[in-house]
């Protein structure tokens, strides 16, 4: 497995403004990930673990500080160059699917590769790959309103892998799921891991924060403890 | 970049899930479009009906007019009074130029025509028997006048057709005697049916020999004098010669004004083409309407829609894609308004044309053209800036849905 470092935070920092109170959410924040790795991130509310996350997915710029990408210093690139080194190497999953209802479920999933202008035969067959992959060949046509929350989130699983990115982003995946539909979207998820992505997950459930290999706890913007399980 | 095919079906997915909202942009810009071509169009039926009078005259006529335009000073072009009458004689003597075909003076007044204790005041005009050639009228009952030189002051008269059936009803009129003022007439003739030329009603007057006239107002003066020209006969060139005719006659002194048909028909061309072009701009207002419309309509778009402008743009959209998705949207409703605009616009044109067939409308091809676009740069133009909001929502923010 490549162990060279594909996400790099150098002292980054980030304040929102709460009405005229600036709120410093990420303090000279510094993390580096390597490929492949599977990194929990966890803290109670507040502390700053989303803004992270949100930061890695080049959804948010930092105030200051750097952050690189598969060694691309990602601070100061235009907003279009952003949105291509996303596309094509960021993979979302929200914990509230964020599905767009009026499409279908291979439509949705397939939204990246539509973005990226990938011809609609490409995208209907690696689509079809990837639900059958995820258990969910069947459902290819159903509208989200006509899928359980197990099967919405492994469409935004199948959306997020549909670039075959590097990296996933995951932002409290279990967080709308029984705990049955949930365990399965965490095995899912690490057998993506096994096979070489990188997994950043953001949770507040300890025992999924406890599956990943690497460990962050962070409390008001600092990552306080940063380790490494034995399994 | 999305592919063309795949932007459309995306905004086709959107506009058919608010069909209602959909529905009331397209007949927004339908009823902007269609105003656009209908008013035009009876511009154009304008322009139309009036080439066609002065082609029913004929193009190679020349009108003498009594008086000498005068163009410098004063506010507008005058025509000033003259010491000399244009007379019968200046138009015989134009008569004679061998470029000339046909003369017609005219001696114009209106005068009581009365038949049996029934009354019409109607236009009596004095001229001979040339005028009914270079009006282009024809005789439905009995004769027109003869050239003779001694028919000049006879006391006949030919009837408009609607005058006649004013006086006689069903009756034939020719042969019975009117009175033309205080004064007896025979009538000889009545003219075809054919209504109104360049805004006078042929159908509603009487014609007299023109010595006759010049007795009946009691003036020699005539109003103006119609000549024809021969085929060959360079427009120019017969001008010249009658004004070169009229100045020898009238003691040096030019003071006669001529004005050729195909003047006077591309001046009613250029003002009634104004016209429709200021009619057409006036109906693009609602063009605007239909523009301010569909901006509130995006601005609502925006906000119902920012969670998924924000997962479209986590996932991969550009700024400038999402930009163009909402003006995309915009653009096929107004395509389909548009198309719906023109056909509704010459449907109710041809409507129109079948309803009233003697006043025909016609679409002009530039005001389709114009509409069109109009409404396309309209659309584009008042969908940039909610587009351009969309295009600024903040991902992170737009999908925790606030």
């Amino acid at each position: 497995m490549d162990v060279s470092p594909i996400i790099q935070l150098k002292d980054v920092n980030k304040t929102y403004l709460l009405g005229e109170q600036p709120l410093h959410v990420l303090k000279d924040l510094s993390l580096s990930i390597s490929q492949g790795e599977y990194v929990s991130i966890m803290g109670p509310s507040g502390s700053g673990k989303s803004t992270l996350l949100n930061m890695i997915g080049l959804l948010d710029r930092p105030d200051s500080g750097e952050l690189m990408l598969a060694n691309s210093a990602t601070r100061e690139l235009p907003e279009e160059q952003r949105a291509v080194l996303r596309r094509d190497n960021i993979g979302f999953i929200f914990q509230n699917f964020q599905l767009i209802p009026r499409l279908t479920a291979e439509e949705n999933a397939a939204l990246p590769m539509m973005l990226a202008g990938i011809p609609i035969a490409d995208r209907k067959a690696k689509i079809a790959h990837l639900f059958s992959q995820l258990g969910i060949a069947e459902r290819l046509h159903h509208l989200p309103k006509q899928l359980s929350g197990g099967q919405l989130q492994r469409v935004a699983i199948a959306r997020a892998m549909a670039m075959e990115p590097k990296i996933l982003l995951a932002d409290e995946p279990t967080g709308n799921l029984d705990q049955h539909s949930g365990g399965d979207v965490v095995d899912v998820l690490e057998t993506l891991n096994k096979s070489g992505i990188t997994l950043l997950v953001v949770t507040h459930d300890i025992a999924l924060g406890r599956r990943a290999k690497r460990q962050l706890m962070m409390v008001d913007g600092v990552i306080t403890k940063d380790s490494v399980s034995e399994g | 970049m999305i592919r063309w095919n795949d932007r459309w079906r995306f905004s086709m997915q959107v506009l058919s899930l608010n069909p209602i909202r959909t529905a009331i942009l397209v007949i927004t810009v339908a009823i902007g479009v269609s105003s656009v071509l209908i008013l035009t169009s009876i511009g154009e039926g304008a322009r139309n009906y009036i080439n066609q009078e002065f082609s029913n005259i004929g193009s190679d006529l020349l009108i003498v007019l009594p008086g000498k335009k005068e163009t410098g000073g004063g506010s507008l072009p005058m025509y000033s009074t003259t010491p000399r009458e244009l007379t019968w004689q200046d138009a015989n003597a134009i008569k004679q130029l061998s470029s000339v075909k046909e003369v017609a003076p005219i001696n114009a007044g209106t005068a009581l025509v009365n038949y049996q204790g029934l009354g019409r005041e109607v236009i009596v005009i004095g001229s001979t028997s040339d005028f009914l050639q270079v009006r282009k009228l024809s005789i439905a009952k009995g004769r027109g006048f003869k050239q003779d030189e001694r028919q000049r002051a006879r006391h006949e008269c030919v009837l408009g057709a609607k005058l006649k059936r004013s006086l006689f009803g069903s009756q034939s009129a020719v042969g019975k005697w009117v009175n033309i003022a205080d004064r007896r007439y025979r009538v000889v003739g009545v003219l075809a049916e054919r209504g109104e030329s360049l805004g006078l009603d042929m159908r509603d007057m009487a014609i007299i020999p023109i010595s006759s006239a010049e007795s009946l107002f009691n003036t020699t003066a005539l109003f103006r004098v119609i000549v024809s020209l021969n085929q060959f006969s360079h427009e120019t060139t017969v001008k010249q010669q009658i004004i070169e005719l009229i100045k020898a006659r009238h003691e040096g002194e030019e003071d006669i004004t001529i004005v050729s048909q195909n003047a006077m028909m591309d001046a009613f061309n250029n003002i009634t083409q104004l016209v429709t072009a200021a009619i057409g701009v006036i109906a693009g207002i609602s063009l605007l309407v239909a523009g301010f419309l569909m901006m509130n309509v995006s601005y609502v778009s925006v906000v119902k829609r920012r969670a998924e402008i924000g997962l479209l743009k986590a996932v991969g959209a550009s700024k400038k894609e999402v930009q163009w998705l909402f003006l995309q949207e915009s653009s096929i409703l107004t395509l389909l308004g548009a198309l719906v605009g023109v056909a509704l616009g010459y449907s109710l044109v041809w409507l129109a044309n079948t309803l009233i067939p003697y006043f025909s409308l016609a679409v002009p091809f530039w005001a389709t053209l114009v509409s069109v676009l109009s409404a396309i740069v309209i659309s584009i133009a008042f969908t940039w800036f909610p587009a351009s909001n969309a295009a600024g929502v903040d991902p992170v923010i737009a999908m925790r849905g606030n």
